[in-house]
């Protein structure tokens, strides 16, 4: 996607950090030797995004620009470099998903699927509702449980057309699914249950289907 | 210092050179693309890959620190393979359009697929394409060309000292932007043209209108600033198409500003190429060199010695300002000025040179700037200045105006006072200076050139003695000038003599009717209007201020259009030479005078430019030393009267017009108001 496209085209005249997150910059800030200050300026972009609905209007670039006294186009390279940066608006549920080759081979295209049968929309754009926005990204390093969707900072694992399609039911009710896998095995665990040091019987047994 | 061989030579180079200095010094060419001399390494093109002995795989030449013991190889067919491949990578997103593409035929990538480009290729998708950025008047972007080498985002940091260029997006959307498309604020911005390794960044005033090998390339000096940077000019019959950098470590090394690169457009508009006389009716009428030459001769067979006086301008070559004292002289006027802006030196060589040498900046480890902005008095001497601090921390501070010098400089007030507190000791910056070993002093006309100039001179002189700027070995304290004619004029005495007039004399004596005429050798600066009552002879290039004021017009050459001498701020001497001819009748400046000397039956004992020089070697030894500064003693110059608590100025508010070609050049009034107004949508 060129550049420009990944820009919004409507921004907001200012921006302010609330006083909650100015005393955060101040924390994040102190973490880093004198002079380094522009080490912070991902966790600031990070700090922006989450204040302003998801996305962060050129405004705050500039104001974090002028915070750690580096120049504008430092920290918009910093802010374009990363997929998780948004620079326009995106919807509630901003779904991530993953399609690089572990999760391709687990069907991460059912799960496409299912996510443009319900709103038409390919990656990079929201739905008329408003609501959800879709990104095909790279590799979000849980190939164990693959394929996986990333919905805001949770992450749904082992998802075929089905569970998508569960998925994002609960999501439209705003009741969301518990995080983690949909078929509801723990950590990263066998599907068909542990398969070694079987014998030691866990006192507790995370498996839903066990 | 390692010692490694490269292609079984065997070569020592410096601690902290790097594998591809390595083969260069064996004689080994590396092909790059963002690898640059003078600019941080990047690393990321990787065309400059060779094989290293025990690695597993091509090592980046440019990016490799050289080891002792290395055994480099840049022949084997792994190498050619590499290179090979990236070049295919490189021609992967870069579009086929040499033939419209205005870096064709000076283009690296154009000659290093000569030697690793395939004939063909194997990609079958589709090529990236990228929309292109508005850089402002000067620079015409094509970025789909961009093989992201990112010279021009590390120029612009490091050297200019405009973070404004940036690599923004990643991958194969990575785009070469300035922050929201502004225009590049910096007055060496059209250097990325230069370093650009292919068409991506391209001279916007010079956009199809030429192709490089059916231009006349001529090697000359630039007369914008007094810095004297050595230039190339192209030239396509009579016109100049353009002007690059040529190199010079001393001077300029490989930047020119942009006013010495685009304010040529001048040289076609408003020349003046015949003579003109001022008739019955006020108004200026084309005439022939005779009835030009027989008006002027009536008014000086009339009019007493004492009466008649001569300028100078900023811009004129030795050899005219030689003809013309030696017409004065032989007529016995004492009154000829270089100084058209007043400023009040002269006399001792040490108080009018750039006396560290420009090449000095780079080992002074303290500044103190007074009255002067060198980003715009000298945009290529203040990258040094900015080079020093980025390496050293250099301490500079500055008497006079607050500005953006693109460094931390502190600003010490603009009352002349302070220089009294830092020659006392009192002053904080003072402890600086006390702590300096090879402090500095840079002098603008800024705080020269008002009336009590010669007294701020003096104070700065003792500022410099009581803090050792001046030792055995070193000479910090430098003026610098703003006029790329004025050294060589001090430097042969245009100036009044005993009892002679200088400029503020002359516009006074005018006012009171008491000159009868001046001689203005491309005099645009000074305050003319005040002259009105004289007989005003204008010689020169261009239909500006002078011409204006003028009774008599002769039409001059420019400084492409003639050989000559010119010294720069430092004393250097350097040759120009012609690139092109005058147009119409305008003749070179010394052949008008020796035509005009004829006229007045004056014998000047030369007739051709050589010997004219023959005389003015002998008159001046030094003028005949090309490319060298003839040594200074510092000796006692400046007043010791008081200065009066005047604020200091710069000598320049406006960098794009500081002269008849800058003021005629629309490339340059473009940029002042790309300069005012800097978004996309005004300038586009």
């Amino acid at each position: 996607m060129s550049i420009e496209a990944r820009i919004a085209d409507e921004q907001p005249e200012t921006f302010k950090f609330s006083a909650e997150n100015e005393k955060e910059i101040k924390r994040i800030v102190a973490k880093y030797p004198k002079g380094r200050q522009a080490s912070a300026v991902m966790p600031l972009l990070d700090l922006a995004q989450r204040q302003h609905d998801n996305w962060i209007p050129m405004k705050a670039i500039e104001l974090i620009a002028r915070k750690l006294d580096m120049a504008e186009i430092r920290v918009l390279e910093v802010a374009t470099f990363y997929t998780m940066f948004n620079l326009k608006p995106v919807g509630k549920y901003f779904l991530q998903a993953c399609t690089t080759t572990p999760c391709w081979l687990r069907g991460s295209d059912e799960m496409m699927r299912c996510i443009k049968d319900r709103y038409a929309i390919a990656s990079g754009e929201t739905s008329e509702c408003g609501r959800f926005s879709l990104l095909e990204v790279e590799c979000l390093g849980a190939c164990v449980n693959a394929p996986i969707l990333q919905v805001n900072d949770d992450f749904y694992e082992d998802l075929d057309y089905a569970s998508t399609a569960a998925l994002l039911d609960s999501l439209e009710a705003d009741a969301p699914l518990p995080v983690g896998s949909v078929m509801g095995r723990s950590g990263s665990e066998a599907t068909s249950g542990a398969t070694s040091l079987a014998t030691l019987k866990p006192k507790q047994s995370g498996v839903a289907n066990a | 210092m390692p010692k490694l061989t490269v292609n079984d030579i065997e070569v020592v180079v410096e601690d902290g050179a790097t594998v591809l200095h390595a083969c260069e010094a064996a004689n080994v060419e590396i092909p790059r693309f963002c690898y640059h001399d003078r600019l941080s390494i990047a690393g990321n093109c990787r065309m400059c890959l060779v094989d290293m002995e025990r690695a597993p795989k091509p090592i980046a030449s440019c990016a490799m620190p050289a080891g002792d013991g290395m055994v480099i190889r840049t022949d084997t067919d792994r190498v050619k393979k590499a290179r090979e491949g990236v070049m295919e990578f490189l021609l992967i997103n870069h579009p086929l359009d040499c033939p419209i593409c205005d870096q064709g035929g000076e283009c690296d990538l154009q000659d290093q697929a000569m030697g690793y480009g395939f004939d063909g290729s194997r990609f079958d998708e589709n090529k990236r394409a990228v929309e292109n950025k508005h850089m402002g008047p000067l620079i015409s972007t094509t970025m789909t060309r961009c093989i992201h080498c990112t010279r021009c985002v590390r120029f612009a940091t490091e050297v200019a000292g405009v973070p404004e260029l940036g690599a923004i997006g990643r991958g194969e959307s990575v785009e070469i932007t300035t922050y929201l498309e502004k225009t590049l604020a910096s007055e060496l911005s059209a250097n990325v043209i230069d370093l650009c390794p292919v068409g991506a960044l391209t001279s916007k005033p010079y956009a199809f209108a030429a192709r490089p090998w059916e231009l006349n390339k001529t090697e000359s000096i630039d007369v914008m600033d007094a810095l004297g940077s050595n230039i190339r000019v192209d030239a396509r019959g009579a016109q100049v198409m353009r002007v690059l950098p040529r190199l010079n470590e001393d001077i300029n090394e490989e930047w020119i500003s942009d006013k010495t690169r685009y304010a040529v457009d001048g040289l076609r508009r408003q020349r003046l190429d015949r003579p003109y006389l001022r008739g019955r009716d006020g108004r200026l009428a084309p005439a022939s060199w005779d009835d030009a030459f027989k008006a002027i001769a009536a008014k000086m067979k009339k009019a007493k010695p004492a009466t008649m006086a001569a300028i100078a301008g900023d811009q004129v070559d030795a050899e005219a300002m030689f003809a013309l004292k030696t017409l004065f002289g032989k007529m016995g006027s004492g009154n000829i000025d270089c100084r058209q802006d007043g400023a009040k030196i002269g006399g001792a060589r040490a108080g009018y040179l750039f006396n560290s040498t420009i090449a000095g900046i780079d080992d002074a480890d303290a500044l103190l700037i007074i009255g002067s902005n060198p980003r715009i008095e000298a945009a290529v001497l203040n990258a040094r200045i900015r080079r020093n601090w980025l390496s050293t921390g250099l301490p500079v501070g500055v008497v006079g105006p607050k500005m953006d010098l693109t460094y931390d400089a502190a600003f010490l007030g603009d009352e002349p006072a302070v220089l009294a507190d830092l020659a006392s000791g009192k002053h904080k910056f003072a402890a600086k200076l006390k702590k300096a070993k090879r402090p500095m002093i840079i002098i603008g006309m800024g705080a020269l050139a008002r009336a009590d100039g010669a007294a701020v001179l003096g104070q700065s002189r003792d500022i410099a003695e009581t803090y050792g700027v001046v030792t055995k070995t070193w000479n910090g304290f430098n003026i610098l000038h703003s006029a790329a004619s004025r050294v060589a004029g001090l430097d042969m005495g245009f100036v009044p003599e005993k009892s002679g007039l200088d400029v503020e004399a002359m516009c006074k004596a005018a006012e009171a009717g008491k000159l009868d005429l001046v001689w203005l050798l491309g005099a645009d600066e000074a305050d003319l209007p005040r002259l009105k009552n004289a007989f005003i002879v204008y010689q020169g290039h261009h239909g500006d201020n002078g011409a204006h004021h003028a009774d008599v017009v002769l039409p001059g050459a420019a400084y492409t259009e003639k050989d000559g001498i010119y010294l720069n701020t430092e004393g250097r001497v350097q040759y120009a030479n012609r690139a092109a001819f005058p147009p119409g009748e305008a003749r070179e400046d010394w052949a008008i005078l020796r035509a005009f000397a004829g006229v007045m039956k004056i014998n000047f004992g030369f007739d051709s430019l050589d010997e004219l020089r023959e005389l003015l070697f002998r008159a001046v030894p030094h003028f005949a030393d090309r490319d060298m500064i003839s040594p200074t003693k510092w000796v006692k110059f400046g007043s010791r009267a008081k200065v009066k608590p005047v604020k200091f100025t710069t000598a320049i508010d406006n960098f794009y017009m500081t002269c008849a070609i800058s003021r005629a050049s629309e490339t340059m009034a473009e940029c002042m108001r790309a300069n005012g107004t800097d978004r996309a949508e005004a300038a586009e």
